[in-house]
């Protein structure tokens, strides 16, 4: 197959600000700017590993747990370099530091393809790096943490366990090649010294040089693993975010604009601070960390402060979105789609001709709305300003920009912050912003030194989100006689989630660059279509956006997917078979395409609904994140027209698996996930404001709804390990789409999927 | 002042009466385990049981409770308890674990009453407890589980996706596919 390159026109940009960076030493990621904080005996033999007396193995992890199970894989990959007995293993935050800033996120967020090997690809790919070690942050998120941990917590492994293996020869006198590391311990013949032994000396013995273990001499790595966080979270004492207020907290709740873009104009502070409990009453201005303007009460509870809102009776000045509504915007949208406005992101291949010849030509519109992230825990965080210091507590992805922001508006350096990660109560990508981080920051600057929590209500967090973004789009295809593909056209509208990453970090660099996440999963796709084109218009409107799991995927696997079955359904073609004709260089994605149909039991019949009714059988498949996935779906359709998804049956090849329970577990999420948004996913604008606020009017899909998840991973074992958490997410809603044609009840062309009544359809 | 038996304990709280149980045991009792999700008893992040029946402590004013037992999740101790906790545990339910003390305790209740549930069971007795990470699958497993756990069957550990090497098969991670079916 030709190898695809397209690179963005705004890489120039940055390009030359990137050509100094080459310049800079090679930096290692082992050691921190400060040594990690120990206690009770314990050595720190990197930034990565600590060990005490007893033999206790303290692991560092520099992501948040947000329910992805990172704590859990992380230590699995340091604690097989280093031999060490799994029970003694515990986990700890990492503190801010360049050593954790997130590399692999950044380098695969380059504007490449995939399958490109080319020299200007690699030289990009390492001047990345190298500027992200430099300047970048610390990020969870992009399904990045494994293969971004794989490099560093590998090695810091094999560093810390060949520097133990060096302190026991030594007292042993014996070359340290003689002895075995096994258990936590170092062993030769019947003597024994376990890691706990030796702290006193194994710091003057550590190495230059290691190397990492053989695949095949794995122990740990592979093999499914309970996750270390399961039991406190089954028994009421894990901490999140909304846990961490100290006893001597106070709670603010907050009145925002109810309009998007509004501003307060006045509000009757003396009425609220005279009700019970209520102890003080702050403006906010907002700022540029995105966080709102509005009227923040403090008092002695969030009860309190929230029943002492009504009586604030504040007073705003409609902007600049006031008016916005999501029906006319839509609108808009597919005028702009149907024109085919924008950047054009690729372009391979004669687009003209085939259209000239086409046998065939296949012509569709797609539109997915405006989703919120609607995370079980309503975003928090508690902050205390005092003379000595600046503690924030919260769970966040990004505790750099944290601090960054809270130094910014409290006024103090950043040294002065000191930020404790808390469990975090489900993200999928809310947590990358901080608005509210800095919100938390402004009310407690102006209650100095008393910790105050600010907590949103729910409707809050989803009335006052970063959403994934509405989209429309048209695609165009040109087909044979045959019914095969000869040429491809992809034109959508909607706002880019990288403007709005750049909205809330200040950075005009991002607002200004070609977002290569508008058009990810149709630009980077294993088919082998002749021609191709992918245009995006990236449009302004005044609602927030950014990361929603899986990003760009999240809808552009709906548009691909649901095509190309609609091409294939032109000459009635076997789904499947009409996929694996376009896969013939891609064995990973033709293996994960030909598992998933083969478990499924593709083509064979379907037992029909109890109740009577249709049944139907989908298939999706999409790399996204450096896995691949395939998902068949089986959907009943009532006599009522009332859609059920009974069966998912998933094949995944994510690389090297470190724990695949928590992989199964991710593909389980991720299905569920994805299902929510496919059957109920909508958030709506009208007047400025957003329609739905709590989970009556945002339902997400409930225990009776949940289908059977069969997971199948395919476990090549050669190449790096890649991504988990979001994967899962893209197939869901065209595979159901593709499943409910199938059945004979219509093509989806829009989400949330709607099934008209039957008296609508006869 | 209003006084509640919380977790077998008289605990009396200088709370205004209409204010929800939610927040007393939160902000005043300081007791973190029960958790705040939606404010309006559609998810059931902040189940607790008012004397041994599932309860949403953010629509419940304390005055409704006065006198009666509430129980959190801090206060779960007994065998119907710890088999649904040593099952959640064993099959590595939680991701985040924001819902899941509110799951616990719906589960737990479901066992007092029912020994054995049926799927169906199940589901009527859990889908009032929202979960946005996609546990279900694994709730539903852990449910049977413990109810096993319960009846004194062995343990069924070799079921449980996280203790289950051989899930693998002989040649481990190089080769072959893993399945499991979970539902």
């Amino acid at each position: 197959m030709k190898r695809r390159t397209f690179i963005l026109a705004g890489l120039g940009a940055t390009g030359a600000l990137m050509l100094g960076v080459g310049l800079l030493p090679p930096r290692q990621r082992l050691r921190g700017r400060r040594g990690l904080p120990t206690e009770g005996g314990q050595v720190a033999l990197n930034g990565w590993v600590k060990v005490a007396p007893d033999g206790t193995v303290t692991i560092i992890v520099p992501k948040a747990e947000m329910g992805q199970g990172v704590l859990t894989a992380a230590a699995m990959i340091l604690a097989e370099e280093l031999e060490v007995d799994w029970t003694s293993v515990r986990v700890e935050d990492a503190p801010v530091d360049p050593i954790y800033n997130n590399l692999a996120v950044m380098v695969d967020g380059l504007p490449f393809h995939p399958d490109d090997t080319g020299r200007i690809k690699r030289t990009a790919r390492w001047l990345t790096t190298k500027w992200m070690r430099e300047f970048g942050f610390m990020v969870t998120g992009g399904s990045s943490s494994m293969t971004d941990l794989w490099g560093p917590m590998g090695d810091a492994g094999a560093m810390a366990r060949e520097a133990f293996r060096a302190a026991a020869a030594a007292q042993w006198q014996v070359p340290a090649e003689t002895c075995r590391v096994e258990g936590g311990a170092v062993r030769l013949n019947e003597r024994r010294l376990g890691f706990g032994q030796l702290v006193g000396s194994v710091l003057e013995h550590l190495p230059k040089t290691w190397t990492r273990k053989d695949v095949s001499e794995y122990t740990i790595i592979g093999r499914p693993r309970a996750r270390l966080d399961a039991a406190s979270k089954a028994d009421g004492t894990a901490v999140f975010g909304l846990d961490a207020a100290p006893a001597d907290a106070r709670y603010a709740a907050v009145a925002l604009p109810p309009t998007l873009g509004a501003t307060v104009a006045g509000y009757d502070a003396a009425a609220a601070r005279a009700l019970p409990g209520v102890r003080a009453v702050v403006p906010l201005a907002g700022g540029r960390f995105g966080h709102l303007p509005g009227v923040a009460i403090v008092a002695d509870t969030w009860w309190h402060a929230t029943r002492a809102l009504d009586a604030l009776a504040v007073q705003w000045t409609p902007g600049a979105g006031a008016a916005f509504s999501s029906v006319s915007a839509a609108a808009d949208l597919e005028a702009r789609a149907t024109r085919g406005d924008g950047f054009e992101f690729l372009k391979h291949g004669d687009l003209v001709a085939p259209f000239k010849r086409a046998a065939f030509s296949v012509e569709a519109f797609y539109g997915v709305p405006y989703l919120a992230h609607a995370a079980m825990e309503p975003v928090n965080c508690t902050v205390r300003v005092a003379p000595d210091g600046v503690d924030v507590w919260v769970g966040t992805q990004v505790p750099g920009v944290a601090v960054k922001a809270v130094a910014e508006v409290v006024g103090v350096e950043q040294e002065a912050v000191r930020l404790h990660q808390r469990l975090v109560g489900g993200a999928f990508g809310r947590r990358l912003i901080v608005d509210f981080v800095a919100m938390a920051a402004e009310i407690a600057k102006q209650v100095p030194g008393t910790a105050v929590q600010l907590l949103w209500s729910r409707e809050q967090d989803m009335r006052h989100g970063v959403f994934r973004p509405m989209v429309r789009a048209k695609l165009i295809a040109a087909l044979d006689g045959d019914g095969k593909l000869l040429a491809l056209h992809s034109a959508s509208a909607g706002q880019a989630m990288l403007k709005g990453w750049g909205r809330f970090l200040g950075d005009p660099m991002l607002a200004n660059i070609p977002d290569k996440t508008t058009v990810e999963g149709l630009t980077d796709q294993p088919y082998a279509i002749p021609a191709l084109r992918v245009i995006h218009d990236a449009v302004d409107l005044p609602v927030p956006v950014a990361s929603w799991r899986s990003v760009g995927h999240s809808y552009t696997a709906f548009l691909l997917e649901s095509f190309l079955d609609e091409c294939a359904a032109v000459k009635q073609l076997d789904p499947v078979q009409y996929r694996l004709g376009l896969l013939a260089d891609h064995p990973r994605a033709k293996a994960v395409l030909q598992l998933v149909a083969d478990k499924a039991g593709w083509g064979t019949p379907l037992a029909p609904p109890a109740g009577g009714g249709r049944v139907g059988r989908g298939v999706a498949l999409h790399w996204s994140y450096q896995a691949y996935v395939a998902q068949v779906i089986e959907v009943e359709v009532s006599p009522a027209n009332a859609l059920r998804v009974r069966r998912v049956v998933v094949a995944v090849d994510c690389g090297l698996v470190i724990n695949p329970d928590g992989v199964r577990q991710q593909v389980e999420s991720g299905v569920l996930y994805g299902l929510s948004a496919a059957l109920h996913g909508e958030i709506t604008f009208e007047g400025g404001a957003a329609v739905q606020g709590n989970f009556h009017d945002y339902p997400a899909v409930r225990f009776a709804a949940s289908p059977v998840i069969e997971t199948h991973l395919v476990l090549p074992g050669d190449a790096p390990p890649g991504g988990v958490g979001e994967v899962a997410v893209p197939g869901v809603a065209p595979a159901i789409a593709n499943a409910l044609f199938a059945a004979g009840a219509g093509r989806v062309r829009t989400l949330p999927i709607r099934l008209a009544p039957p008296e609508a359809t006869t | 002042m209003i006084t509640i038996q919380l977790n077998g304990e008289a605990r009396t709280l200088d709370v205004p009466p209409e204010m929800p149980l939610l927040w007393a045991i939160r902000q005043v009792a300081h007791l973190h385990g029960t958790k705040f999700g939606c404010g309006i008893s559609v998810c059931g992040a902040c189940t607790v049981h008012v004397d041994g029946v599932p309860t949403r402590a953010c629509v419940t004013p304390v005055s409704a409770v006065e006198g009666k037992a509430v129980t959190t999740i801090e206060g779960l101790a007994d065998p119907v308890a710890a088999a649904v906790q040593t099952a959640w545990t064993a099959l590595s339910v939680a991701q985040c674990g924001y819902c899941q003390s509110g799951q616990v305790m719906a589960a737990t209740a479901l066992l007092r009453a029912n020994a054995a549930p049926s799927d169906a069971d199940i589901d009527a007795a859990m889908d009032g407890n929202l979960c946005r990470c996609g546990a279900y699958p694994r709730i539903r497993a852990a449910i049977h589980d413990a109810a096993r756990r319960l009846a004194g069957g062995a343990a069924p550990d070799a079921e449980a996706p996280a203790a289950a090497p051989a899930a693998l098969g002989p040649s481990g991670p190089a080769s072959g596919s893993a399945r499991s079916a979970t539902r």
